[in-house]
């Protein structure tokens, strides 16, 4: 049952970070976006965009006291193909206007092509990346 | 100020339904993404929550003149599908395959998940200056001044 439950649960809980996000301030919870326009920052948005990953941080905190089987170990932990991942999540996020919040939650409920084909194509992305690794490679540390 | 307390707050809920969904858990994640070796399809779930909790609340949230704290809703993206919209979804989820993480299960994870996902949103946060700076490189100069 906790199979898919919990992660409709978390999916409920997600959803509505995003909606009282969208209901207060009018803005689309954007992770990717939210965190890269603090690296430029403005008198008008830099303290809500803080606030925001502050919550995602303090979040992380209270899971790490109340949930701790939340955080799984990393399944890379090679000092390069960490630091890969990492600038190639920042740059395509940034490239592609999105990460998994922003098209495949806000936008794709927002009915939009762009988010769909965006979805799809970081889906796929990742499969064939799982597959290359995973199977081909038989695994990256 | 209110503004910036509701903020802090969607991130908190948006974090805990990460950790509570499983996205925090990179192995999972990557189990998502394993469509031909034992697929975990739980993060399916996650995403269905996501979809049909955001898609009914915006219904209702976008019928108001205004959001509770600010003055416009903001209009729709341009809707255009180019290279670049697809490259950069590819390019994010290679990466995103290699790790299990994406941008806000990695900043939930970095105060609590030890030095590899702290080196990841660091090199993530590089990867988005780079983008910047890149565009700004890029841009063409609208200066009038000679030269």
């Amino acid at each position: 049952m906790n199979m898919f439950l919990l992660p409709l649960l978390g999916g409920v809980l997600l959803g509505a970070g995003a909606a009282l996000l969208l209901l207060f301030n009018g803005r689309i919870a954007g992770i990717s976006g939210i965190t890269a326009g603090l690296l430029t920052p403005s008198k008008a948005d830099t303290a809500w965009r803080a606030a925001f990953v502050g919550g995602l941080a303090v979040g992380g905190v209270l899971l790490a006291l109340v949930r701790p089987e939340s955080f799984g170990p990393p399944v890379i932990s090679g000092i390069g193909a960490t630091l890969a991942a990492g600038l190639l999540v920042g740059f395509g996020t940034r490239l592609g206007s999105g990460c998994t919040s922003g098209h495949g939650v806000c936008g794709l409920a927002r009915g939009a092509r762009r988010s769909l084909v965006a979805t799809l194509t970081f889906m796929a992305a990742g499969a064939l990346t799982v597959f290359v690794t995973r199977h081909v490679l038989g695994g990256v540390s | 100020m209110k503004a910036t307390l509701m903020a802090g707050l969607a991130g908190l809920l948006f974090a805990l339904g990460l950790g509570v969904g499983g996205m925090t858990n990179p192995a999972k994640v990557v189990g998502f993404l394993d469509v031909a070796g034992a697929w975990d399809p739980s993060l399916a779930f996650v995403m269905a929550g996501a979809l049909g909790t955001y898609g009914l609340l915006r219904k209702l949230i976008v019928r108001r003149a205004k959001p509770v704290l600010a003055q416009a809703f903001p209009p729709a993206p341009p809707s255009l599908v180019d290279g670049r919209l697809v490259a950069g979804a590819a390019l994010f989820g290679i990466g995103w395959g290699l790790s299990g993480y994406c941008p806000g299960p990695a900043l939930v994870s970095a105060p609590v998940g030890g030095t590899t996902v702290v080196l990841f949103v660091g090199a993530m946060l590089v990867g988005m200056g780079v983008f910047r700076a890149w565009e700004v490189l890029r841009a063409p100069r609208t200066s009038s001044q000679p030269g």
